[in-house]
């Protein structure tokens, strides 16, 4: 245990120097300082309570993602798809808030916009979850067809009557379904951050402590032992892209529930795709991925606030080296770990 | 009057198909060599970006197209650095490639011409594709990597080292080598893609692969991994786009945009399912 902490905690570290090192480089080039830009990026988000807020917010959907690609994951799948699965899950939210009678109360509009959300994403992991289960099409190709389809989808359904005519957004959200915000100074973060930390609790119960969740484990550490040991492999599979879809269709609470109120075409987007570089960076564990959230969110929130000195997309292009230096770091520890002579004793 | 219009969605499918092909041959190469190619959307942009920088500098579309090239190899060059020598995830990797490609785009587009969204005019490919050099290529490109891949020896080597990679190696044959010039190869293939792109609208922008990197790549499954196959979907997926604008600008019958941009998806996922003939990936794609 302690040994794989080290081992995670120098892959993270590795990476995080060299990626910090090729910020400094980007910045350098635009002729500014790097210790300005980190401190700005700093200072914009830690140390006031509306710039703490925006992380949280920020964060609350990169939590929910990373779980969905971090669940998957441990069943050895790849969900490439949460950015579909996110969006018909934040339509449905946004059309089943909406639908509902106009003084319905927060105990029954609260749970049936949160389902419907959760439900929709389901749906959209389960199509690839059933397709790797019973013909062995790959996940990856399938989630990321379904992402397309899923925003060519939304936006029929939308231009279909569910959008308010001449815009490309729903209609408001009753009431009852609204989230409360959390009141940090004017910034957007809403309970949904408790949703996603519940849920964040839960999928670590689910791995840690049930039995279809030592199932998926298993799926993903050796399948033909699991197989041989009675595990149903294709209800495992269909049972992981499932949950993931549905973790990732939960992101309509944060944005419809807590924010806007309403469905706005591309809202979320890139999200679906960050959660990816959040599992990644969180170690595909829960906790982890709570703090790689807070940390990606940082560094999106704190890039707001560095566009006075940089290009806003000098920290979309830091997130990505980040990615590409943490898949390559610990690949590369991993190996070197593998070589030494206290792994082989 | 019909004879014109079927000249006009014949040439609209090619020049929609174009780009996409060129992507997906390289995608067809790359991933032939065992490695999976979710980097086409990256080296589409950033040959585009590359494309745009060289043609803004000289003044010639010849030497844009070729610094188009240059830029698609650099971007196949850091996929292959990061799966092939440090061995990390290629999906992961595959993404974060994109990722980097949209942003550095962006970024660059900033740092060189101090613009936020677009960069300045750049000369471009003749308004008539038949006198296009560029597609003249891109059409002989087809065949050229069929032979490439099925009748030469680097082709069997790439074949080797996406089927059966430790017999190709202890056959004394540089698997990481072949994967690392496959790669060179299809970052090539699919930055003319991009130079494509950023001629014909005589300009870069920092989101003009719109997806086409994953269309090439659906293609390359379509196609069941063969040049000549992935050329055919191309053209299919060409003629469904095409068939859309003159249907809707015609008025003769409107789908929408938005409903007809998914048939391609669909599709791509009713192949990999095996309900229109089975598809086989090479045997070790994504493994080492």
């Amino acid at each position: 245990m302690r040994g794989a902490l080290i081992r995670e905690g120098s892959i993270i570290a590795i990476a995080l120097l060299a990626a910090a090192a090729a910020g400094s480089l980007l910045v350098l080039a635009y002729g500014q300082s790097p210790a300005a830009v980190y401190g700005l990026l700093f200072k914009s988000t830690w140390t006031s309570e509306h710039g703490i807020g925006q992380v949280l917010f920020k964060a609350t959907p990169l939590v929910l993602t990373g779980l969905s690609v971090a669940l998957a994951f441990r069943a050895g799948l790849f969900n490439i798809g949460a950015e579909g699965q996110l969006a018909v899950g934040a339509f449905a939210t946004a059309v089943a808030g909406g639908a509902l009678p106009l003084d319905a109360p927060a105990a029954l509009a609260l749970p049936i916009a949160l389902l419907a959300g959760a439900t929709a994403g389901a749906l959209w992991g389960a199509v690839p979850g059933a397709l790797k289960a019973w013909t062995g099409a790959h996940e990856v190709i399938n989630t990321i067809m379904m992402n397309f389809i899923a925003s060519g989808l939304v936006l029929y359904a939308g231009n279909s009557g569910l959008f308010v005519a001449e815009t490309e957004h729903t209609r408001h959200v009753v009431e009852g379904a609204y989230l409360p915000d959390l009141g940090l100074s004017g910034s957007a973060a809403n309970l949904s951050v408790f949703i996603a930390l519940a849920c964040a609790g839960g999928v670590w119960y689910f791995l840690a402590r049930t039995r279809r969740g030592f199932e998926l484990r298993a799926l993903g550490l050796a399948p033909m032992a699991a197989e041989a040991g009675g595990v149903d492999l294709k209800r495992a599979t269909l049972l992981a892209m499932t949950a993931a879809g549905g973790l990732a269709g939960l992101v309509g609470a944060n944005y419809v529930l807590g924010y806007k109120h309403y469905f706005e075409n591309g809202m979320g987007s890139g999200a679906g795709y960050m959660g990816i570089a959040v599992a990644l960076l969180g170690r595909n564990h829960p906790a982890g991925v709570v703090v790689a959230a807070l940390f990606i969110s940082t560094l999106q929130h704190g890039g707001l606030a560095a566009s006075e000195l940089v290009p806003r997309q000098l920290i979309d292009v830091l997130q990505a080296v980040i990615i590409l230096a943490v898949a390559a770091s610990s690949a590369e520890v991993r190996r070197l770990l593998a070589k030494s002579p206290e792994a082989r004793a | 009057m019909t004879d014109i219009l079927v000249i006009a969605f014949v040439l609209q499918t090619l020049r929609i198909a174009a780009p996409i092909l060129l992507a997906a041959l390289g995608g067809v190469v790359s991933e032939r060599s065992g490695i999976v190619d979710l980097s086409l959307e990256g080296k589409l942009l950033l040959g585009a970006l590359a494309t745009e920088i060289g043609a803004h500098a000289t003044g010639s579309a010849v030497v844009g197209a070729a610094a188009g090239v240059a830029g698609g190899m650099l971007t196949g060059a850091l996929y292959a650095l990061v799966v092939v020598r440090f061995r990390a995830d290629q999906v992961v990797s595959g993404i974060a490639i994109n990722m980097l490609a949209i942003a550095l785009g962006a970024y660059l587009i900033q740092l060189l011409y101090r613009s936020a969204s677009n960069a300045p005019r750049i000369p471009g490919l003749p308004g008539n594709l038949l006198a296009n050099p560029l597609f003249w290529l891109a059409v002989l490109l087809v065949p050229a990597v069929h032979l490439l891949i099925a009748r030469t020896r680097f082709g069997l080597r790439v074949r080797a080292a996406g089927e059966h990679p430790d017999a190709t190696a202890s056959l004394g044959v540089s698997v990481p080598r072949v994967r690392w010039l496959a790669a060179l190869l299809s970052g090539a293939l699919a930055g003319l893609g991009g130079a494509w792109l950023a001629l014909e609208n005589h300009s870069f922008l920092s989101d003009m692969a719109a997806g086409r990197g994953y269309l090439a790549l659906a293609a390359v499954i379509m196609g069941n991994w063969r040049p000549v196959g992935a050329a055919l979907a191309c053209l299919f997926f060409g003629a469904a786009q095409s068939l859309q604008i003159q249907l809707k600008t015609s008025g003769i019958l409107a789908i929408p945009d938005s409903l007809a941009s998914i048939i391609p998806y669909v599709l791509t996922m009713i192949a990999l399912a095996g309900f229109i003939g089975r598809t086989r990936p090479p045997a070790s794609l994504g493994r080492e």
